[in-house]
């Protein structure tokens, strides 16, 4: 798999408080990674700089070679739906599509709406959907223009079981169709079921980049078997040598 | 930057309830103050009880002035209600039917007649301390006014008087004789009999006499200038230093339009700005590179489309008070400017504000807070407070854009001062000042 997206000696500061230090990793095609960690941990802040939305104080950040085609390198879907409540579902996707040079707008939206199953919801108002369907709505925003990577904060994090298991349905089948899909997630579940890796982030620095897998045996004996408990004890004590 | 144009306009299309009141409540706000300003203070009801005969007089040497007069100058100056009865009069006070009663006594034309007593009026009020005052004041000044009215008609009745004991003639008054002679004639004729008297004591005693006549013709004479200078002592006489004064009920036109304008224009722009943050959208708009829209064209949108709507909404206000107020459609291109540069001084006021705030809620409190009190510091009048506080008031007037627009369309409406020119200037600079200052305010996108 090629290498989507680049992050090297990656730092950002907010006056006296380090938010992240020398964070380094490479997402690949068709990879699904979860960023993991405690609160305060810096994944919000990780993401935020692979989206754009914040500079790094040092490092960098490199996306697919200029001049593909694409309208922008990385989509991105935050936290909390950014879009406007008081459009459609439609006219929310055909501005962000118009806002984002899409060369065919309209047909972008069709497509979006295909892809995330709401066609028969794009007359609705925004702010009368479920939180699911809005969360799908962020996530076909930040796929706009078909990015070859697409960060999501905490995607499933205000949704409930059935939603969650749509949504990440969804993201698997872009991951699928070739998308890198860097995530943060609180819930150790989903990245261990929805990562191909997990990055695990604890008070600014990368502690860990491997697969679920390579997490389990990392951790520390008794927490063997169950991937929530070897995270909090692989947080608590390191990985065991 | 066109489609988030279309998008907002969509959002308010949609939001008919917010734009209405963004529209209803400044205009209702503005016409609240136009009238307060406008219509304060208006002639006061009073009830009025004319207790004297029919027909009575006061009487001046032969000239008589009817009571009747005193009464029609009272009249004038107050909006009269005519009762027959002092204690008519105060059950009218006593319901507020009326401010207050003036009590007109039938011994008013013998105490004037006398020529040492001053005779008296009663007048009859009620209410708070506040009412108390205001009554006091605005009856205060009334009577005052009649008074004068009458006092000059006294005056003149004296002065011809004078006139006549100067000149000759028929007095008018019992006993005195007919065609008598006047204090004026007496020196010429006497002058002429002193010159056929031989020289001798008679001769001496009538130059005396002649020399007393004299004396007495023209200090008559000044008698009457200083009657004229005794009915009305101190003239006055207005001198507007700078500018053309502005009728009150075109000023009170202004002031509501400004007001308008600016709170439509200030809510609508901060509201606008905070929006996008508080649909969390502004991180997606703002993320780069590229950035769908840059800060500098989100703020200037926001601003153009409030100060869009102010403008709309402050130009049909003033077109549709035209109906009941002159105004001078000669100089509507004059209205435009300064609508339109006070409109863009108070979208960047606005977009400043929605740029520090996280919530449209907050924004629009922030606004109105900001803005009402501007509004107001921006009437006090100088000399209505102390001299240190009138200055700050003039330098916090200064820095926010509603003064300036107050004066820059009291100056395309009325020809006030100061000068549209320096206004718009002024407008201008707050402009980009605003508008600098909400760019430090959109520095985060979160």
């Amino acid at each position: 798999m090629s290498v989507a997206l680049s992050v090297r000696a990656l730092g950002k500061h907010f006056g006296e408080l380090q938010a992240l230090r020398d964070v380094s990793f490479d997402a690949h095609e068709r990879e699904l990674l979860a960023v993991v960690g405690p609160n305060g941990a810096g994944k919000t802040t990780l993401l935020s700089i692979i989206a754009g939305t914040q500079t790094a104080s040092s490092g960098s950040v490199t996306g697919p070679a200029p001049g593909d085609g694409v309208a922008r390198k990385v989509g991105w879907a935050p936290q909390q739906p950014a879009l406007y409540s008081k459009l459609t579902v439609a006219e929310n996707l055909r501005l962000f599509a118009r806002l984002e040079r899409v060369a065919d707008p309209d047909a972008e939206v069709e497509r979006m709406l295909e892809q995330t199953g709401l066609a028969t919801r794009a007359g609705d108002l925004l702010g009368e959907l479920s939180g699911g369907n809005r969360q799908r709505v962020n996530v076909a925003v930040g796929l706009l223009g078909a990015p070859p990577v697409l960060a999501l904060d905490e995607p499933s994090s205000a949704l409930d079981p059935r939603q969650r298991e749509r949504l990440w349905r969804f993201i698997r089948g872009l991951a699928q169709d070739g998308t890198s899909v860097v995530f943060s997630t609180h819930n150790v579940g989903e990245a261990e079921r929805y990562g191909d890796r997990v990055i695990v982030l604890d008070e600014g620095r990368m502690i860990f980049d491997g697969t679920p897998e390579a997490l389990m045996q990392a951790a520390p004996a008794q927490a063997a078997g169950d991937f929530e408990q070897a995270l909090v004890a692989f947080l608590s004590e390191g990985p065991e040598l | 930057m066109r489609w988030l144009l279309r998008k907002d306009l969509l959002i308010l299309r949609r939001s008919r309830l917010l734009v209405a009141l963004l529209v209803l409540y400044p205009v209702a706000i503005a016409l609240l103050i136009g009238l307060a300003i406008s219509r304060s203070p208006s002639r006061p009801r009073v009830a009025i009880v004319d207790e004297t005969p029919p027909g009575q007089t006061v009487q001046v040497g032969s000239e008589r002035v009817e009571v009747s007069q005193y009464t029609q100058h009272l009249f004038s100056q107050v909006q009269a209600v005519t009762v027959r009865t002092r204690a008519q009069a105060v059950g009218k006070v006593k319901s507020g039917e009326v401010l207050a009663a003036v009590v007109i006594p039938p011994d008013i034309a013998a105490r004037l007649s006398t020529g040492i007593r001053q005779a008296q009026l009663e007048i009859i009020y009620n209410g708070d301390a506040l009412q108390q005052s205001l009554v006091q004041s605005q009856l205060g000044s009334a009577l005052a006014q009649a008074n004068l009215g009458f006092s000059e008609r006294i005056q003149r009745a004296a002065a011809g008087v004078l006139a006549l004991l100067l000149k000759g003639g028929n007095l008018g008054v019992i006993g005195a004789p007919p065609d008598l002679i006047g204090l004026g004639q007496i020196p010429p004729q006497l002058h002429a009999i002193i010159a056929r008297q031989p020289p001798g004591p008679d001769r001496a005693a009538l130059q005396r006499i002649a020399a007393f006549a004299e004396f007495a013709a023209q200090n008559l004479t000044l008698s009457r200038n200083v009657l004229s200078t005794v009915g009305q002592p101190i003239q006055v006489r207005s001198t507007l230093l700078h500018g053309r004064r502005t009728p009150l009920n075109t000023f009170a036109v202004v002031v509501a339009v400004s007001v308008s304008l600016m709170f439509v224009c200030v809510l609508l722009a901060a509201g606008g700005v905070a929006l996008e943050r508080e649909e969390h959208v502004l991180a997606r708009l703002l993320r780069g590179p590229p950035a769908l829209v840059s800060r500098e064209g989100l703020l200037a949108e926001k601003g153009a489309l409030a100060a869009l709507c102010a403008f709309a909404v402050a130009f049909a206000m003033l077109a549709g008070v035209s109906a009941f107020v002159p105004l001078d459609w000669s100089r509507v291109g004059l209205w435009l400017l300064a609508l339109a540069l006070g409109a863009l001084a108070f979208g960047a006021l606005g977009v400043a504000i929605g740029a520090g705030a996280r919530e449209v809620r907050a924004a629009s409190l922030l606004a109105f807070l900001l803005s009402l009190p501007l509004a107001f510091l921006a009437l006090v009048p100088s000399g209505a407070v102390s001299t240190g506080l009138y200055d700050t008031i003039s330098a916090i007037s200064f820095v926010f854009p509603f003064k300036a627009t107050l004066q820059a369309l009291d100056a395309a409406v009325n020809r006030s001062a100061p000068a549209l020119g320096g206004s718009l200037a002024h407008l201008a600079v707050l402009t980009l000042a605003f508008g600098a200052l909400a760019r430090i305010g959109l520095r985060r996108a979160d």
